[in-house]
């Protein structure tokens, strides 16, 4: 059976410049993570500079007043710990996982580039290169690169901040300056709109005692307005495609909205359970019937938010993807689809069916948060997200209490007449 | 990007009072002492489990030997590991998949020239369910017509597209260069090799080799380590042979020679891949060997690193590490690079692995090693999964917790001066050999004038 998560004492506050703590002890092992969350992600990026807050978030690896280019990686790595940095749509976040010998250092980094990142021309033009290199590698010289979270969303969206690529393009990335790396960091990396946690082995009043060291002397700056990217979904199917050189098969992917991951939490795990129900193991509908049974596919997944869900506020998407024989056109793999959506919305999932997929969430959360960094990042951003890091460790019931109902209406939603459908063709096959 | 008023990039960068002083390190704890149990049940299975109750779950590792000496096994193998959980005697693909999936569990199958290996994880309440598909897979896994078609035509087009690779050609080069025709070069079986597997090779090889005898079982989790031993022994009396698992035969031992160019005709970038002798874990000078091998050039702050990347600006990843093979091991040193500085980062590698050997890490260049692989160790073994993995390799080369627990101890008491002679005894270039893959019109002129090197295909096996 499925027991109730066992939330840790966790403890919230906020210092007098306005950035949020998430403490969350546990001496189970010698190690601490120590995390920085801001909220700005890529859909906050302007018009004409597409890919900015990745590449900013590359910047503020280059140093800082009392750091030296490289200091920070032989800091974290010579007192034995990890560290990396990640952008997503709505923030981006920071973290180092270290011995608790080291919590103090880890503490001390993330409050120098919070307080007086160096900003140059020199490191600017480098780290340009560098993202650059980073979308050769991951993107273009790939097969599938950017499949489907850079491709899907022009299609479903209309909106630039909904729609536009988080990579960037190579002409936006070439024209960013320096003064654009200032205004972002005063708008957006100030305390008031940035959430610290720290996790792991240490001494709460100890650790309150260095965050108020390190971290209360960043001056105060006003958080910017939360804007919100909400836009009204598709009113029919919109399709488009797109060439893949380096793809051995075609692909498709299916984008769908979804409901709002914050106010309508509930309604969202459905879509998640849904999800599972489709596609997750070799006893799934869509993987029996697609790829066992008939087969039409080679791969099939399913999922929310297109990095994974409590990612992203309003809106979110849900996605299908699958990767087919090029002598099985999309149009099959669509119908199987809708047909196995509209069975599911007529007659509700059976309790097996969702047990098996509560049951494997569960593990999986229960996974996550032993992995020190997903549990620290996690805190974060349920703090940022949601206001309420423990909700990560209630997940689990909350997804154990949808019912057949739920998900057979969250089937429903997802309507053949309003959503995306991007097809990725090999460059030798013709187009269908 | 038109905001209101804001600062200058140089006006951020700059407090009133300047930069400040790096803390130092505070006491490191050591990790908690692990209740174990390591015992070997009567049909030859060794058993670990070890508990640690972080969060209500358990992770299996099993490492069955699995060497093979006909051409054919590296693709019987394959087609095994990737039909294994497909169907046994009682159970179904589709009903294993809900059997585990109602206990949050996960089980997979892989195999290398050494080792068949099952890796898997579950809530702690499903341990029972897991054992029984576990039990249930090893001894009447059916490996049905259909399946055994299916996931070898999956495999041959996966192989298609790995072949290409630049990465898995230098690996299959440079053990055919170092290895001959040891079964160890065939990492990856052949395309046409894998479309010829029948069902009844597949069949006959698991009667044959998965074996219990010789092979090793890690428990980690939320559970009782003795109990839960008992559980195994009930689930898997039906795994028996008297036979013992097929331990891959010593590798034979280098001693350094030529570097092989391989011709890759317009490849833009080349992989340079360099290896020696080094020691295995039970070795007393393994520590020092292991603190020597990162400065040289085991992460990032090492002395290979910051001279090809982050000086020179020739390779985005440069990297020294150890493999371990029965009871011996080597140390390896890879780094891609774009043709026009490859001969070039060739030449510093060489200097650097001269340079550790004849001027020796600093006792700051040790300190920083020596906190760096405590505190890595401490990282990776802070979660179920990261134990399990870690306790699964060191098991398979016979040792266990105590191994585990000792190290910290043992990297604590390595002198400046043990370092400086296994970097010494290891390092030095001629006890190297290697490959490098990559455009031979434009690389041999060059590697030409460094010496040392061969043009040519890896003697076929």
């Amino acid at each position: 059976m499925v027991g109730p998560m066992a939330a840790p004492e966790n403890s919230r506050f906020t210092l007098d410049n306005g950035l949020r703590v998430v403490l969350a002890p546990d001496t189970t092992a010698p190690v601490v993570g120590v995390s920085v969350h801001y909220d700005v992600g890529f859909r906050s990026e302007p018009e004409g500079r597409t890919g900015f807050a990745h590449l900013f978030e590359h910047l503020m690896f280059q140093g800082s007043e009392s750091l030296e280019k490289l200091a920070h990686f032989k800091i974290v790595q010579s007192s034995g710990g990890t560290f990396n940095g990640s952008t997503h749509p709505d923030y981006t976040d920071y973290f180092e996982v270290l011995p608790s010998a080291a919590l103090e250092r880890a503490l001390f980094l993330e409050a120098d580039r919070m307080r007086a990142p160096k900003l140059t021309q020199e490191n600017l033009a480098n780290q340009i290169d560098v993202v650059k290199e980073e979308i050769r590698l991951n993107v273009l010289n790939r097969p599938y690169g950017g499949f489907p979270w850079i491709l899907l969303p022009p299609v479903l969206y209309q909106t630039f901040p909904n729609a536009h690529n988080g990579y960037g393009d190579f002409t936006d990335l070439e024209q960013a300056t320096l003064d654009d790396c200032a205004a972002f960091f005063d708008t957006y990396y100030s305390p008031a709109n940035a959430v610290l946690t720290v996790a792991g082995d240490f001494e709460p009043d100890h650790a309150r005692d260095l965050i108020e060291k390190h971290f209360g002397d960043v001056p105060h700056r006003p958080a910017p307005a939360k804007r919100s990217f909400v836009e009204p979904p598709p009113s029919r199917e919109i399709r488009d495609s797109h060439v893949d050189p380096h793809a051995p098969l075609p692909a498709l992917a299916v984008g769908y909205r979804m409901p709002d991951p914050i106010n309508e939490l509930d309604g969202y795990l459905a879509n998640l359970v849904l999800a599972g129900v489709l596609t997750d193991g070799d006893g799934s509908r869509l993987q029996q019937r697609l790829v066992h049974r008939e087969p039409l596919v080679t791969d099939i997944g399913a999922g929310a938010g297109l990095f994974g869900p409590f990612e992203a506020r309003d809106p979110d998407t849900f996605s299908v993807t699958a990767i087919h024989a090029p002598d099985v056109s999309p149009d099959r793999v669509l119908a199987a689809l809708d047909e196995e959506l509209e069975k599911l919305a007529a007659t509700p999932p059976e309790a097996q069916e969702l047990a098996k997929v509560t049951a494997r969430w569960s593990a999986s959360l229960h996974s996550e948060h032993d992995r020190l960094v997903s549990r620290t990042l996690g805190l974060g951003s349920f703090e940022l997200l949601y206001g309420d890091p423990s909700l990560m460790y209630r997940l689990a019931d909350r997804m154990a209490a949808v019912t057949a109902e739920d998900v057979a209406a969250a089937a429903k939603a997802l309507r053949p007449d309003s959503r995306a459908v991007l097809l990725v063709e090999p460059k030798n096959e013709e187009s269908k | 990007m038109s905001t209101a008023a804001h600062r200058t990039a140089e006006e951020i960068g700059r407090t009133a009072g300047g930069a400040r002083p790096v803390p130092p390190l505070g006491v490191q704890k050591a990790a908690a002492d692990l209740s174990h149990v390591d015992t070997t049940l009567p049909n030859g299975l060794r058993v670990l489990s070890v508990r640690k109750a972080n969060v209500p779950l358990v992770e299996v590792r099993l490492r069955i030997p699995f060497a093979g000496a006909d051409a054919m096994h590296a693709a019987n193998a394959e087609v095994l590991a990737e039909t294994m959980l497909t169907g046994t005697a009682r159970r179904d693909r589709v009903e294993i998949d809900t059997e585990l999936a109602l206990i949050g569990g996960e089980l997979s199958v892989s195999v290398d020239p050494e080792r068949l290996a099952i890796n898997g994880n579950a809530l702690a309440s499903g341990l029972p369910t897991l054992f029984d598909v576990l039990a249930d897979a090893l001894t009447s896994a059916s490996y049905v017509d259909d399946e055994v078609a299916r996931e070898s035509a999956r495999l041959v087009e996966r192989l298609a597209v790995s072949r290409t690779q630049p990465r898995v050609i230098a690996r299959e080069a440079l053990l055919k260069h170092c290895y001959g025709d040891h079964p160890v070069t065939r990492e990856i079986p052949q395309a046409e090799d894998v479309a010829k597997v029948t069902p009844e090779q597949v069949r006959a090889l698991h009667s044959r080799a998965v074996l219990p005898r010789g092979s090793v079982l890690v428990l980690v989790g939320d559970f009782d380590p003795q109990g839960v031993v008992g559980e195994v022994e009930k689930a898997l009396q039906g795994w028996q042979s008297d036979a013992s698992a097929a331990v891959l035969p010593e590798l034979p031992v280098l001693s350094g020679g030529d570097v092989l160019l391989v011709p890759r005709s317009g490849a833009v970038q080349s992989q340079i891949r360099l290896i020696g002798q080094a020691l295995p874990r039970t070795d007393e000078r393994y520590a020092a060997l292991q603190l020597a091998n990162l400065a040289f050039g085991g992460y990032f702050s090492s002395r290979l690193v910051e001279n090809i990347r982050e000086d020179k600006g020739y390779t985005y990843s440069a990297h020294s590490g150890f493999e371990f093979s029965g009871s011996g091991a080597t140390v390896g040193v890879d780094a891609d690079t774009a043709n026009e500085v490859t001969a070039a980062a060739v030449l510093e590698t060489l200097y650097e692995l001269g340079r550790i050997a004849l001027v020796p890490p600093t006792e700051d260049e040790v300190e920083s090693v020596r906190q760096y692989a405590v505190g890595s160790l401490v990282t990776s073994t802070a979660s179920q999964a990261g134990l399990a993995s870690q306790l699964a390799a060191l098991a398979a080369s016979g040792l266990g917790v105590e191994w585990l627990a000792g190290h910290p101890g043992r990297l604590a008491a390595v002198t400046v001066d043990d370092v400086a002679k296994a970097a010494l005894e290891f390092f030095a270039p001629t006890r190297f050999t290697g490959v490098v893959v990559g455009d031979a019109d434009s690389l041999a002129p060059r590697l030409a004038a460094l010496g040392g090197f061969t043009v040519g295909e890896p003697a076929a096996s």
